[in-house]
């Protein structure tokens, strides 16, 4: 995984709450392979007409929204199915980071594992977000890792957090797996300690 | 760690699997039983083959196909008509046999959704850790097993260490007091949850399920609201094991046996939350006040009794939540007012890991029988698992069915998410007994209604939206 430290991106608002990974990749589409090109998947059914074409009222298919590279969501984001697909679809469509009140647990835990920051602030923070990409659509949003940090385009800065383990291995660029298989040896006299008791 | 502080069911099983407690809280979490199925393991065993490693422990992991599989006609891999379906499928067959991965083939009579066969062969045991990459493992938890979905590279994870980075989650208690009514199911209370604590409300939590009304739902039951759970935003549900849970264990293929049984089953016993234990969140509901109840919108949290009616935005004071609605009703083509049990239906769907068990055949059976689905209707029964089917066709329960005009069809995941034929079209309306209503979950542009096993059933024989209370 490469580090991420800082991220700066235009913002688009995904501004209705519970939207799940059904919305995000549609299941008839899970059984692309992982080639990179999941994006062109992402909100589908939102994004396109049932004929394909691109739907213009779609936020992702309006100028200056067809850039961005942070989504701003209601709560409950990712919510749904476990598919990982979401989240692969999300980063190669090229999103870097979501900003909502609230995530879908385990889309949370994917995104952490693919390097999509998936950043809680509070409601009332989205909704002056939300409000700002509405009256002055086209800023920027910087969202600084180390500092957990995210500024938005009206100058104010608000605090976020990341588990500290995670944001180790996010800043650092660290696969989880490598680290837990440093640690078999534990998990190895775990097992034996264990063994005696659970089949 | 924990010393003598009261624990609950939850905190017993997390603190027994804990390998490594982190600095910051995050644990190396044991896992004891690992399902895999063709949908969310490809990119997992591709990822293990790149780096050159073995499954760890294939002797704790079991792979079973369930979300493709075509529910009538020809099933096997090779002659699964869709192109990628049948490589999904083909791909899982390679890997278990190229990482030596205990597999129930798709003809063997054990195969099913992977949810009702883990607890139907005795593969989910209370106290466990058990993961899945699909959000509905949820439904394990209802044995007193600590359960929850996972990613793709949380799969390869456990598949390469039998292990996983986790944080504890918070405690919640779900109390359901007294006794459900007639007519009134586990899926009924399950759906009035997610309506009280809404689609968010578990975010970050596990759920734990208590009180007379639980305590009396028979194992069956118990899985239908644990599946659940995720829909209510927890990763995962449990229940407390008791005797109803130790006679459903006993004698299952992979549960263990005689003096090994006894022995767990004194350890099973310790697992219930201790007197005093705290909960983070608590929230308590009247059995007595649940009714059959019908989804109204695109989440499984827009919900109300059947003898409600459709809500009207035009009500809600918050801008945000007004808008949500008016999407909800527009996307589900339904006007403010109109009563449920006016909406008519085009199909009806009754399996999946939610209702797909032989308890709920028999609720629709009980229903169907005597009676003919309605002009128009279609109506497909697909039992969870090859033993569900066996034992609905040893009862008759298929010839009823079948006799009403519903279809009768094989194992599989099915109608509830499409990836095989099965799908409505855009514009139906579906009664289904699935999880899921969201907005092309069951097909591109089809509107889902999700209902007990008895009310789908009722729809199905009525052609509309119809309690089953009045037809006895």
């Amino acid at each position: 995984m490469e580090p991420i430290t800082r991220i700066v991106a235009g913002a688009a608002p995904i501004d209705r709450p519970n939207v799940d990974t059904d919305q995000v990749i549609p299941a008839r589409f899970l059984h692309k392979p992982r080639d990179g090109t999941l994006g062109r998947y992402l909100f589908h059914d939102l994004r396109f007409g049932p004929d394909g074409v691109p739907n213009p009222d779609f936020v992702l298919n309006r100028p200056p929204f067809d850039g961005a590279r942070i989504l701003v969501a209601e709560q409950n984001f990712g919510c749904g199915s476990s598919r990982e697909n979401a989240v692969w679809a999300l980063h190669d469509y090229g999103i870097q980071a979501v900003l909502a009140p609230s995530f879908g647990d385990i889309f949370r835990s994917n995104s952490l594992k693919n390097g999509l920051l998936p950043i809680m602030l509070p409601p009332e923070v989205i909704h002056g977000l939300l409000a700002q990409l509405a009256e002055t659509p086209g800023g920027t949003i910087a969202i600084d890792l180390e500092a957990e940090l995210v500024t938005l385009q009206d100058g104010t800065s608000h605090r976020f957090e990341i588990d500290p383990f995670m944001r180790d291995c996010l800043l650092n660029g660290i696969d989880e797996l490598d680290y837990t298989l440093s640690q078999m040896e534990q998990v190895e006299s775990f097992e034996h300690r264990y063994g005696r008791r659970n089949a | 760690m924990s010393g003598n502080k009261p624990r609950t069911l939850f905190d017993k099983i997390w603190d027994s699997h804990v390998v490594e407690r982190l600095p910051d809280g995050t644990c190396v979490l044991y896992i004891d039983r690992h399902l895999v199925h063709e949908v969310t393991s490809p990119q997992a065993f591709e990822g293990l083959r790149l780096a050159g490693r073995p499954v760890r422990r294939p002797d704790l992991t079991i792979a079973v196909a369930d979300h493709n599989i075509p529910t009538t006609g020809p099933r096997t891999a090779d002659t699964i008509q869709e192109e990628d379906s049948r490589i999904q499928v083909q791909t899982l067959e390679k890997n278990v046999v190229a990482f030596g991965v205990p597999y129930i083939p798709i003809l063997d009579v054990r195969q099913g959704i992977v949810h009702i066969i883990g607890p139907e062969l005795g593969i989910s045991l209370p106290g466990t850790t058990i993961v899945c990459g699909d959000s509905h493992t949820s439904t394990h938890g209802a044995l007193g097993a600590l359960a929850f979905g996972i990613g793709t590279s949380e799969v390869e994870h456990v598949l390469a260490t039998q292990t996983l980075l986790q944080r504890p989650a918070k405690n919640m208690l779900v109390r359901v007091d007294h006794t459900l009514g007639f007519g009134a199911s586990a899926k009924d209370m399950v759906l009035a949850i997610i309506g009280k604590i809404t689609t968010a409300g578990g975010n970050g939590h596990v759920i734990e399920y208590a009180g007379e009304a639980v305590r009396a739902l028979d194992m069956a039951g118990r899985m239908t609201i644990s599946n659940m759970s995720i829909e209510a935003g927890a990763r995962a549900g449990l229940v407390a094991p008791d005797e109803t849970t130790f006679a459903y264990v006993q004698g299952r293929e992979y549960a263990p046996k005689g003096a090994a049984f006894e022995q767990a089953m004194a350890y099973w016993r310790t697992l219930p939350t201790d007197p005093g234990a705290a909960y983070d969140t608590t929230v308590v509901l009247d059995a007595r006040e649940i009714a059959p109840m019908v989804t109204w919108g695109t989440t499984p949290g827009a919900v109300v009794p059947v003898t409600g009616v459709v809500p009207d935005p035009s009500l809600v004071a918050d801008e945000a939540a007004r808008a949500q609605m008016q999407r909800m009703l527009d996307y589900m083509a339904l006007t403010p007012g109109t009563r449920m049990e006016d909406l008519p239906i085009d199909v009806v769907f009754i399996g999946s890991c939610t209702n797909g068990r032989i308890e709920d055949i028999r609720a629709a059976a009980a229903v169907a029988k005597g009676r003919k689905v309605a002009a128009g209707v279609r109506a497909l029964v697909v039992p969870g698992s090859g033993q569900v089917k066996l034992a609905a066709e040893r009862e008759g329960l298929d010839r009823v069915l079948l006799e009403a005009g519903f279809e009768w069809r094989d194992p599989c995941c099915s109608m509830c998410l499409g990836m095989n034929p099965d799908k409505i079209t855009a514009g139906q309306r579906c009664a289904s007994t699935s999880n899921r209503n969201f907005e092309g979950r069951q097909g591109p542009g089809g509107r889902t209604h999700l209902v007990s096993p008895a009310m789908a059933a009722a729809a199905a024989v009525m052609g509309r939206i119809a309690d089953v209370r009045q037809l006895g």
